[in-house]
């Protein structure tokens, strides 16, 4: 199912253009700078064509398309919470290309710091994008009625906590986003850039629960899970320090 | 003040179209064009990086002012070049194989070509094999990888390791960085340093390089 993404959905505002620049407090009062993300902002609006690509998939699927990633690691968060899940989708989303073009032609004319404030804007709204699909399907199941008021639906994405990058391969044979225009090049890796894959789990928020002690929490700086295990589970959730990314 | 001064403190504000006037005015005086180029624009960048480690300005300031160091080298560069003027130093910079994630080694790029270094750029998802051979190509003083998945960070320990079998690592020498990198991993391939942000890693690169 091609699932339509309104810009405004994703589009993120000024303070959070900003702040993924690492512009902190003392900056507040600089009209450059909120010129400078304003502009890119603008620019977003009118290269930006979020759409997504969503599939529901059984475990038996999902347990197949999972497999098919070479280099997974022995033990990972996908492969411990999917078993456990009532609900599987399948999703990539995409920006389209033009925003990505208009950043690549930025730095091109050295136009470096409306580049990289384009760039973060297109970062924030694809993480946006993929959040809006997660939204939309964890509303479905409710209204569905396979989704109970307790039930959480969260996304997982190849190339982050234990399932590999390669995973997307086969994610890609079954889920077809060529028809969104999202493609997959010889190294594996997603064409538009500013594109999101990886599958959604629904089920009681107990599925969810995880220790992130696997070995490569170890190596991880961006603590993701933390922040989004003390959403599900309360502040108190021991599942250590919580860096930004 | 002085015209390379009003010079550093165009390159400061990022004010790129005064760097520009300013740089073809300080040749058509007939100033020594070592003497634009390190009393003017580097000054200027130097400034730039301190205030950055600092925070009293932030990366998009940063960048305005590379993109104003451009400005001022476009007119600049075929009269260092015709003087035989050297530059800091040359280095090779790549995402390592399977990684596409580039903007941070762009960032990187950017700061070190404002710095004065000559930049090879591989781009992303490059073989160790590639980088390496690169580096003897270019004759280059540094290679700097960078990676953003912890999948892809091995490619890294590859490169050092390429790099002492053919007996070039007292030559070259090798910086590392990306989000999920720390100081420790760079120790424990054997990296010669890392650095967490692009601007840490002029400072780094330029002692890598010798040019501190």
């Amino acid at each position: 199912m091609i699932v339509e993404i309104g810009v405004a959905e994703v589009v993120p505002d000024r303070s959070a253009v900003l702040a993924a620049m690492d512009v902190s407090g003392g900056a507040q009062a600089r009209p450059h700078l909120d010129e400078l993300a304003d502009s890119a902002l603008r620019a977003f609006a009118k290269t930006a064509a979020p759409v997504g690509i969503v599939a529901d998939a059984s475990r038996e699927e999902f347990a197949e398309i999972y497999a098919g990633a070479p280099g997974n690691a022995p033990d990972s968060v996908v492969a411990d919470v999917f078993p456990r899940a009532e609900a599987l989708s399948l999703f990539v989303v995409t920006l389209g290309s033009a925003t990505s073009e208009a950043v690549a032609r930025g730095f091109a004319e050295h136009d470096f710091a409306a580049a990289a404030v384009l760039d973060a804007v297109a970062s924030e709204a694809a993480d946006r994008a993929a959040e809006v699909v997660e939204r939309r399907v964890e509303r479905r199941l409710r209204d569905e009625g396979r989704l109970g008021g307790d039930g959480v639906a969260l996304r997982y994405s190849p190339g982050y906590c234990g399932w590999n990058v390669g995973g997307q391969a086969a994610l890609f044979r079954r889920l077809e986003p060529e028809r969104i225009g999202v493609r997959l090049t010889d190294g594996g890796f997603m064409r538009p850039e500013k594109s999101v894959s990886g599958v959604i789990l629904a089920g009681p928020r107990s599925i969810h629960r995880v220790t992130p002690t696997y070995p490569f929490c170890a190596s991880c700086v961006a603590h993701g899970c933390r922040v989004r295990l003390r959403a599900l589970f309360g502040r108190g959730t021991s599942v250590g320090p919580e860096t930004p990314a | 003040m002085t015209l390379l001064a009003d010079l550093a403190q165009a390159l400061i504000r990022g004010d790129r179209l005064q760097v520009s006037e300013l740089t073809c005015q300080a040749i058509a005086e007939s100033m020594s064009p070592k003497a634009i180029l390190d009393d003017g624009l580097l000054a200027g960048m130097k400034v730039v990086g301190v205030r950055f480690r600092e925070r009293e300005i932030f990366l998009p300031e940063v960048l305005m002012a590379a993109r104003a160091m451009y400005a001022g080298m476009g007119p600049l560069k075929p009269l260092l070049v015709a003087e035989g003027v050297p530059s800091q130093g040359k280095v090779v910079l790549a995402t390592v194989r399977g990684d596409l994630h580039d903007i941070g080694k762009n960032l990187v790029g950017i700061m070190l070509q404002g710095a004065g270094f000559e930049i090879v750029d591989l781009g992303f998802d490059v073989g160790p094999a590639a980088i390496v051979q690169a580096a003897k190509d270019h004759g280059v003083e540094v290679i700097g990888m960078s990676a953003l998945l912890t999948t892809t960070m091995p490619a890294m320990r590859e490169v050092v390791d390429l790099l002492r079998a053919e007996k070039l690592d007292g030559d070259v020498r090798t910086i590392v960085g990306g989000a999920p990198l720390s100081e420790e991993y760079a120790r424990s391939i054997g990296a010669d340093a890392y650095a967490p942000d692009a601007y840490t890693a002029v400072d780094v690169v330029k002692r890598l390089a010798g040019v501190a």
